[in-house]
């Protein structure tokens, strides 16, 4: 047990310390935000693209449910990706103020 | 590619800390997204496993191709009020993908164990795997639920013993995958998991009212947030793990304040179904008396000579598409010398922010929304409040009766202001299923119609005023 903490101590300081940031950063909000704000933190999970690329470009010519299962993931992951930041910014156009 | 990990890492932290004050909120978007391109540019162009790029390339800019245009497309054409919707369907995509990556990399490594390697070693993998597996699919199955509530196409429907039935699936799901990690050449008992959790996303999100989906993808986008950290953790992925591990927790955070907002417990959204608690506050309510209506003529006069008018946007008015007919209500009686504002309740309409969405897209200037407290300084001093389709909100059950579902939310003190103009098309309950004393109280009216009809009606008797 204490091997694989020290093993992994690396990974393990990211998570502590993201979630003490993803707390710290959400702290204060006004109300009239949290819809964008958790638009765009649904644009932010979207990195799990990466991953969908990785697959993708990891699976040899020959193996088909690689390629479509990565396919697949890789436009699902961009779905979230571009369709969430888009979203996010509709919904704060609306917060210009009109002079 | 380390670095450009570090430097998306470090966006997706400066564009959400942007995301949460009114005046950097745009510029947060947009420095997020920056660091995202950064990051998936890099690993396409950059990434190596023991010493070999990525290849097929063509399939990958095909598919964000495709995913961009769609995803673009589908964001920019949809109306302000389906916004919400399309949150929960991306996210659904997003735990989707997570969910079909794990089905690859299973598949990778049984085809590893296939070729001589020993099961034991990829024991951390397979929990991995499966982890992302469950977790992905439960958010990709509650966030298709929850968007075809948004859009009315899914009913509230739940049975008895529901929560338990659930919770045994989940705990199938769990145990299947504890034994998967030990012996990991079953693919049937994987597939398993994977259609036990898709059940358990929709049985979860399925009785739960649309009132609440908010609170739900939410949830669900801190879900997809720990299926992307799983990612992370399979690929010892820095960027991944971050802003899977980010979201997570600030996303849990916000769920927990948007409860906190509504005054109930998280336990109680996803859990107390609105069955069992309106019959007990239906009990108290019964003497109620009778109610006042006021015509059209009457409602146009005493707003046209008010000094201060407020107005409580509620679900109603969006449903009925009367946003810019409202406005064209505020910029007449500001003609005649009336102040007008707006009372906006942190939880009226479908989601947080759901009626400054829908008042700024009538081009109602953002100074004249109101928040709750604010506005209920405001209110000894109104001569005239109008609410448009709003009623939990404007509630007083929610301060007087202990057995109200609604018992201890906040609202908007409309009671004290010199008189009340209810505008709703029949006496229905509204979202929460209850009866709202203040139409029975003495300084209130209904002015009942369909919003848009009846604003335009008073728009024309103002005008003869």
């Amino acid at each position: 047990m204490l091997q694989w903490i020290s093993d992994n101590q690396q990974t393990i300081y990211i998570v502590i310390l993201m979630i003490f940031v993803g707390i710290e950063v959400i702290g204060r909000v006004p109300s009239v935000l949290h819809t964008p704000l958790m638009s765009g933190a649904n644009a932010i999970h979207g990195v799990v693209i990466i991953g969908a690329i990785i697959v993708m470009g990891k699976a040899e010519g020959d193996n088909y449910l690689a390629l479509i299962l990565g396919f697949l993931a890789v436009i699902l992951g961009t779905l979230n990706v571009v369709g969430g930041f888009v979203v996010t910014d509709r919904m704060l156009e609306m917060f210009k103020k009109k002079k | 590619m380390t670095l450009c990990y570090l430097v998306a890492s470090v966006t997706f932290i400066l564009g959400l800390k942007m995301l949460s004050n009114p005046a950097s909120a745009r510029k947060g978007n947009l420095v997020a997204a920056a660091g995202m391109t950064i990051a998936i540019i890099g690993t396409i162009f950059l990434y190596e496993e023991d010493g070999q790029k990525l290849g097929n390339y063509g399939w990958i800019f095909g598919g964000l191709l495709i995913g961009g245009i769609v995803g673009t497309l589908a964001a920019k054409k949809v109306k302000m009020t389906a916004m919400p919707e399309m949150v929960s369907l991306f996210n659904g995509m997003g735990g989707a993908c997570a969910a079909l990556i794990s089905i690859a990399e299973f598949n990778h490594l049984l085809r590893e164990i296939e070729q001589g390697g020993n099961a034991g070693e990829h024991t951390g993998k397979v929990l991995i795997i499966a982890l992302g597996l469950i977790i992905g699919s439960v958010s990709f199955a509650g966030s298709m639920i929850a968007w075809g509530k948004l859009n009315g196409k899914v009913k509230d429907y739940s049975f008895k013993g529901h929560n338990i039935l659930n919770l045994i699936f989940l705990a199938i799901a769990l145990g299947s995958a504890a034994y998967l990690v030990v012996n990991p050449d079953h693919h049937l008992i994987f597939y398993g998991i994977l259609a036990l959790s898709l059940l358990y996303g929709v049985l979860f999100v399925l009785p739960i009212g649309g009132a609440d989906m908010p609170v739900v993808i939410s949830l669900l986008n801190s879900f997809t947030g720990v299926a992307a950290a799983c990612g992370g953790f399979l690929y010892n992925n820095k960027v991944m793990l971050t802003g899977g591990i980010l979201v997570g927790a600030a996303g849990t955070l916000l769920t927990i304040l948007m409860c906190k907002a509504m005054n109930r417990s998280l336990l109680n959204v996803l859990v107390g179904s609105f069955g069992g608690s309106s019959a007990a506050a239906s009990g108290i309510s019964k003497q109620q008396g009778a109610y006042k209506e006021i015509t059209l003529s009457d409602a146009a006069m005493v707003m046209a000579y008010a000094h201060k008018v407020m107005i409580v946007p509620g679900y109603g008015l969006a449903v009925a598409q009367a946003q810019h007919v409202c406005h064209e209500l505020e910029k007449m009686l500001e003609e005649k010398g009336v102040e007008v504002n707006y009372a906006i309740h942190p939880v009226a309409g479908r989601m947080p922010g759901h009626m400054n969405v829908l008042l700024a897209e009538a081009d109602v200037s953002y100074e004249k929304l109101m928040e709750m407290e604010h506005a209920n300084d405001e209110f000894k001093t109104t001569d005239v409040v109008l609410i448009l389709g709003a009623n939990d909100v404007v509630n007083p059950a929610a301060k007087n009766d202990p057995a109200s579902p609604i018992y201890g939310m906040p609202i908007l003190e409309v009671e004290q202001a010199k008189t009340t103009i209810v505008n709703k098309r029949s006496m229905k309950p509204g979202y929460a299923g209850i009866e709202n004393d203040l139409f029975f109280r003495p300084k209130t009216s209904m002015l009942f119609g369909d919003a848009k009809k009846v604003l335009q009606d008073l728009i024309a008797e103002i005008k003869t005023v």
